[in-house]
């Protein structure tokens, strides 16, 4: 438990994208209800180190502080959390705080989280609507189908399932499981089931949802309880149907 | 009618891309024929745990050898799977990584001993061919015998290392039928998930079992012998 004075917050630093990171020590004042974010902000108005050293202050990114953003995904003792949503009341000290480790690092705790917007248009995780006429209200979706499309739709891109997946790292083009998890999504859709065997095609290549290793630590550790197992072996059904009966058709 | 405007990565073409199909073929052949051949290869070992023992699994190996088309066979369903299966699985290990240390679920444990008892599998196969099948071949006179067995696993650390390379393979081929049935998309909620994790478990304890037992009564110490 922390001490009632003060928290020790131990950080892996990076000044920039091509520098090494090394790791540095900060004491700061407790307070009641905190979370790491305010924590960092004490660094940031007060940026000395645990050995009284003035340094510079610690950068991170966030946004919604209500764990719907998916910005301030770091690893919080060694997992990979939101900042905002993570108590210091909670955690076990001293709080080590890291980047997430299969993005590029922009500095500090800000990652590049660019690759999962690319893996998004990748596998289409849109609706194709080209808005010339009006289209009609649409096809009915079921109120139970609509709750599944609803979890599924919860995903923020805040890239924790990727951090926490063995089969997402530098030797592996493994697109990982959100992207998967947004093709079902909008395969789901009835519109958008009209592109499906785009998106699941853009999922057979390298990198695609053959490439998932079954470890299933993304769905522990997605924060929006998205079962992304579910959506993995959903997409495999799809992409297995699509490749024996498609290919038995020509 | 709404156009398609997809970009060229986008471009469905109409064939099934070639990395699907390699890696529906490493997962499909890690059961059929491979796992299917470990089972028949256990069952044949049992044969040392009967009562006629010897006799009897003298008798077997001479039938097998006997097969007509075997060299046909041994190639087309045997070789060729094992290989294909064992060096891209070996691709497939490169591409893993391990935090277990963070990330302590039994699942994520899995997916670590299915690569390392993969990567056994391999080395231990090749030493179990160089030792036997390789051996016969450049030695015609050698004949695979139950006597040949007993004296390989009469060394305590053959012994050792055979049970380990059984143990392996049974558990990769176990937890392999698991994968295959979410890589396949037969099994996809966590419940049929845990319904095929006991299945599996049971298929594998039963072949460990098997395969132990059958190597044990090599050197006359076999758990349970049948009559």
């Amino acid at each position: 438990m922390a001490n009632e004075k003060s928290i020790i917050l131990k950080i892996q630093r990076q000044p920039g994208p091509d520098k090494a990171s090394f790791w540095e020590t900060f004491e700061i004042p407790y307070r009641k209800n905190m979370n790491v974010i305010s924590a960092l902000m004490e660094i940031q108005a007060n940026p000395v180190n645990a050995q009284n050293k003035r340094t510079t202050p610690v950068a991170w990114e966030c946004s919604c502080l209500e764990e719907v953003c998916g910005a301030c995904s770091m690893r919080i003792n060694g997992r990979t959390q939101q900042a905002c949503s993570a108590l210091i009341d909670e955690l076990e000290h001293p709080i080590v705080l890291q980047p997430m480790a299969k993005f590029p690092v922009v500095r500090d705790l800000h990652v590049d989280r660019s690759r999962m917007f690319e893996d998004l248009k990748r596998v289409r995780a849109w609706i194709d609507i080209d808005g010339t006429h009006a289209a009609g209200p649409g096809p009915l979706i079921s109120p139970h189908r609509q709750a599944l499309m609803y979890i599924l739709s919860r995903c923020m891109t805040c890239g924790c399932c990727l951090d926490a997946c063995p089969q997402v790292n530098s030797r592996s083009p493994f697109i990982g499981p959100s992207a998967i998890s947004q093709a079902r999504l909008f395969n789901m859709h009835p519109t958008g089931a009209m592109h499906k065997d785009l998106r699941l095609r853009a999922l057979m290549g390298p990198g695609g949802v053959t490439d998932c290793g079954n470890a299933q630590n993304c769905i522990h550790a997605c924060p929006k309880n998205i079962p992304l197992t579910d959506s993995i072996a959903d997409i495999c059904r799809q992409t297995t149907r699509l490749a024996l009966f498609g290919s038995l058709r020509k | 009618m709404i156009p398609i405007t997809a970009t060229a990565e986008h471009t469905a073409t109409d064939t099934v891309p070639v990395h699907f199909k390699l890696r529906k073929l490493h997962s499909l052949f890690g059961i059929i024929p491979v796992g299917l051949f470990l089972i028949e290869h256990l069952s044949v070992n049992s044969l040392a745990a009967t009562a006629g023992g010897e006799r009897v699994f003298n008798a077997a190996v001479g039938v097998l050898r006997g097969l007509p088309y075997l060299i046909v066979i041994e190639i087309l369903f045997i070789m060729i799977p094992i290989l294909f299966h064992g060096v891209y699985g070996v691709f497939v290990t490169t591409e893993a990584s391990v935090n277990t240390g963070a990330y302590r679920y039994g699942r994520n444990w899995m997916y670590v001993i299915q690569r390392v008892t993969g990567l056994f599998t391999f080395i231990f196969v090749v030493v179990h061919l160089w030792n036997f099948r390789i051996a016969s071949m450049i030695n015609p006179d050698l004949h695979v015998t139950f006597d040949l067995v007993r004296q390989h696993l009469a060394v305590t650390w053959v012994m050792v290392f055979y049970i380990a390379g059984v143990l392996a393979s049974v558990f990769h081929f176990a937890n392999g039928i698991w994968n295959f049935c979410v890589s396949w998309g037969i099994t996809i909620g966590p419940r049929a998930q845990r319904a095929s994790a006991w299945a599996c478990a049971a298929v594998g304890l039963a072949l460990s079992f098997i395969g132990v037992n059958a190597l044990l009564a090599f050197v006359g110490k076999a758990l349970i012998i049948s009559i």
